[in-house]
């Protein structure tokens, strides 16, 4: 079984003639980055040099490398800004999220505040058939439309 | 010569805007309306004067006078005539001088309206006005003068300068090094205009925001005024961002058309306050409420758009527009954080006036469902601002330099988007100040239904995976909401007025302009969210290198290469190489040729890839032709991409324009239009 994987595994790689092909380079470097040509991925810029770093990949790859062995490669050559993410994920996300949940809280906290004395006022007075006050377009509209019948 | 006369008229232009700041300011404290007067009329005088000093540099860009350091930058002898003179807005210097003309242009259309009702707000109109023009104008004077000449010192160093320093010679080079080719492209002539009409527009809100805070005027009459200077800023803002994105998908030669690069996003930030503003200043119109929050929201508009000029002119965060950059990062950063002290001071300070003055009701009601529109356009907004400094930060404190690219954003603001586009969906249904599940679900269960078929028909004939399911539910929710509600009132009006349905449509939309463009501007939403689906969730792609006579196959096509072909334009200054191929489809039939192009600019050294594209609502082949064997023409390498769906974003940005100039075409006067509505009611009329 372990057998078969990694046959199919050398197939995909090594595709007919040996060399791997541009869409296995360009699946790599789809999420590489380049220190020079930075916001543009290595798989779509057109620079010399970042034509060499995909037959760089395609090298390495003919040599039997993994995906992540290449990356890793990259990563110890030029540091972490080659990765299309922060390496240390957990921290590009943690401000985001919290300012987001910090948010929310905010937010129905207040709904909360600012219905509570109306939810009173209503369980006084008011009874729960009464008609939905619509907004004034619509209302305008069904009036007339009343009158017109 | 003619360039220090220029620069004359810019120091001139500078020193109208301090004064009119300053006569605005004493004027109005010192109770002499003279003085506001004066400051009025300089402001009106600042559009002339920068249009003179653009109308110098132009004049120099045509003229090809290379020893001006700017003109040398930015053109070449080659290039055509209108690429000369939108070469103005090709460079920092030029681009800087462009904002603060339009600047310039919106404050005095803006002082020129009649302000017998809201006289009180003309004098801290002129003030923001002026001290944002000041400010962009001192930029040019001090740091960046298109005007500077290039001189030749004695040791033989070349360098420009404002005037001409000692043991000096002009120097004037034969050639300019010719606008980058990328800015060639008619996208990209249009799309900085749009994009600093939508910054400057905004401007004028958040000047009448600052004004009503200042006089402590605090009703809704600012937002009232400048309801749609708001709505124009925003189309333009739009189109902006649309013509930069068609522009990226048809000469970058990556197949997309956002790469979440930070001055994409310097320029989507300000979009998304603003597009919370407009939804939540309805708030205040309808129920008074949330009025500090509305203030709040146009402040870091103004920001943003300071920030967006910020990052796309001083290169202090490095992207593919990184061709601007200089020094003038800190002063913007100050700048900034000045205008944001004041500003929420002044907020702080009249915080007693702003209070609402009713009470929310529900937690559907309209105005809640608005809040949390508000709170996710916050959530994307942060998510956006934080890629962007995140780089920043982590070099600062952990001195490793990282990207943030397209993952960090996708993941990260996906589920945002998706909870816009329900409340999309239910917005619409809910009444203000009142709704109860009851209601709602009473008003959601057909449309709701009928997306429900038509994610289980796409689930059978389109496609199993899972995000596409759920983005597709939401579309067809919210097209179908959106769709019922016209209807409703297409079809009342129809039966009401006699009129049939069409007319019906027609003028249900002219009476309340303001809701059904932004329902058409929902529709449009959908169509471009249609579009993103389809190419970021299916888009496949292949490269390969063939001889002439050889296919590639992608996704259900096959492309055969016919020809190749490169030639020289001298005139133009342009090799073109050029290869023909066609795209069959999977029964062999011949669907058309595609003509994908390499253009190579001699003065700037610079290629640039056009993309051969076979566009229908179904996908689009995208074929590149990435490499080429001069002699043999044996190898040549294309790239292709198949983008499903793609289309329906172009689509749908088409309507996205048309529901913003209905939401935005000026009405009457509403004042004089009541007038008229007095009038008539007094007249018995044919009808009755």
């Amino acid at each position: 079984m372990a057998l078969m994987i990694s046959l199919l595994f050398a197939a995909a790689v090594f595709a007919q003639d040996g060399t791997p092909t541009d869409d296995e380079v360009n699946k790599i470097a789809k999420d590489l980055y380049c220190p020079v040509c930075e916001s543009t991925p290595l798989d779509v810029c057109p620079t010399d040099a970042c034509r060499q770093w995909r037959e760089l990949i395609r090298k390495q790859l003919a040599e039997g490398k993994s995906e992540e062995e290449i990356k890793q490669y990259f990563v110890t050559q030029y540091g972490a800004r080659v990765l299309s993410e922060p390496p240390n994920r957990w921290a590009s996300y943690l401000v985001p999220v919290a300012a987001f949940l910090l948010g929310a809280f905010m937010l129905f906290r207040g709904f909360r505040m600012w219905i509570k004395p109306m939810a009173v006022e209503s369980a006084s007075g008011e009874d729960e058939a009464a008609p939905i006050p619509q907004d004034d377009y619509i209302r305008r509209m069904e009036e007339e439309l009343k009158k017109r019948k | 010569m003619i360039a220090d006369f220029g620069y004359g008229i810019l120091v001139l232009a500078f020193l109208t805007a301090i004064y009119s700041v300053w006569a605005a300011v004493y004027g109005e404290l010192g109770k002499k309306p003279a003085l506001v007067e004066s400051a009025r009329r300089a402001m009106l005088l600042t559009w002339p004067l920068l249009t003179l000093a653009a109308a110098v540099l132009i004049y120099l860009l045509v003229n090809d006078h290379y020893e001006v350091q700017f003109v040398y930058e930015v053109t070449s002898r080659s290039m055509p005539l209108y690429l000369k003179i939108t070469a103005w807005w090709g460079g920092q210097a030029g681009s800087l001088l462009f904002w603060s003309w339009l600047m310039s242009a919106f404050t005095s259309l803006v002082t020129l309206r009649k302000w017998d009702r809201d006289r009180e707000f003309l004098p801290w109109v002129i003030v923001v006005g002026g001290v944002t023009m000041a400010f962009f104008i001192g930029m040019n004077v001090f740091f960046e003068n298109p005007f500077a000449k290039l001189y030749q010192t004695f040791d033989g160093h070349i360098a420009p300068f404002t005037l001409q320093p000692a043991n000096s010679i002009l120097f004037t080079p034969s050639d300019g090094r010719g606008l980058n080719p990328l800015l060639r492209h008619p996208g990209m002539i249009i799309h900085p205009p749009m994009l600093y009409l939508g910054f400057v527009s905004f401007v004028i809100p958040y000047a009448f925001a600052i004004a009503a805070l200042v006089t402590g005027r605090t009703d809704d009459r600012w937002i009232r005024i400048t309801r749609r200077w708001a709505l124009w800023a925003w189309l333009f803002l739009s189109a902006g961002l649309v013509l930069g994105g068609r522009w990226a998908y048809d000469v970058l030669g990556w197949g997309g058309y956002w790469g979440w690069d930070p001055v994409e996003i310097a320029a989507f930030m300000p979009w998304l306050t603003g597009t919370a503003f407009l939804h939540s200043v309805m708030i205040q119109e309808k129920r008074g409420m949330f009025k500090h929050w509305n203030m709040l929201l146009i402040i870091l508009t103004y920001d943003l758009v300071i920030f967006g000029t910020f990052l796309t002119r001083s290169g202090v965060l490095s992207s593919v527009h990184s061709f601007a950059q200089s020094a003038i990062g800190p002063l913007f950063f100050a700048f900034i954080g000045i205008t944001l002290i004041i500003s929420v001071a002044l907020i702080i300070y009249r915080w007693d006036m702003l209070k609402s003055e009713t009470q929310m009701t529900s937690m559907l009601s309209r105005e809640a469902l608005f809040l949390l529109n508000n709170l996710l356009f916050m959530g994307v907004l942060v998510v956006c601002f934080w890629g962007v400094i995140y780089p920043l930060i982590s070099e600062l404190f952990t001195g490793q330099k990282v990207t943030v690219g397209p993952p960090f954003y996708e993941r990260a603001t996906s589920p945002l988007f998706a909870a816009l586009m329900l409340l999309m969906g239910i917005a619409p249904l809910s009444a203000w100040g009142h709704s109860t599940v009851k209601t709602l679900g009473r008003a959601i269960w057909k449309p709701a239904l009928g997306a429900a078929i038509v994610t289980a028909v796409l689930a059978f004939t389109y496609t199993q995976n899972i995000i596409a399911l759920v983005g597709f539910f939401l579309v067809a929710l919210v097209i179908l909401v959106t769709l019922y509600e016209y209807g409703r009132g297409a079809l009342a009006r129809q039966r009401s007025q006699g009129e049939n349905i069409f007319l019906a449509f027609w003028n249900l939309t002219g009476r309340n302009r303001r809701r059904y463009g932004g329902y058409i501007i929902h529709l449009s939403m959908m169509l471009m969210a249609i579009g993103i689906l389809g190419i970021e969730l299916f888009q496949v792609e292949t490269q390969g290198t063939i001889a002439i006579g050889d296919s590639l196959e992608l996704a259900g096509y096959t492309i055969k290469y016919r020809e190749v072909a490169s030639w020289d334009n001298p005139g133009a200054g342009v090799n073109y190489t050029r290869a023909v191929v066609e795209v069959y489809d999977r029964n062999g039939n011949l669907l058309g040729n595609l003509h994908p192009r390499k253009d190579f600019y001699f003065d700037s050294q610079q290629p640039m890839t056009i993309p051969g594209q076979l566009a229908s609502l179904k996908d689009e082949v995208y074929v590149l032709l990435i490499d080429w064997e001069p002699i043999n023409q044996e190898s040549t390498t294309f790239k292709i991409f198949v983008n499903p769906l793609v289309n329906w974003l172009w689509l749908g940005s088409l309507l996205f324009l048309v529901g913003i100039i209905i939401a935005a075409w000026p009405d009457k006067d509403p004042e004089r239009v009541t007038v008229h509505a007095a009038k008539r009611m007094e007249q018995p009329s044919a009808a009755d």
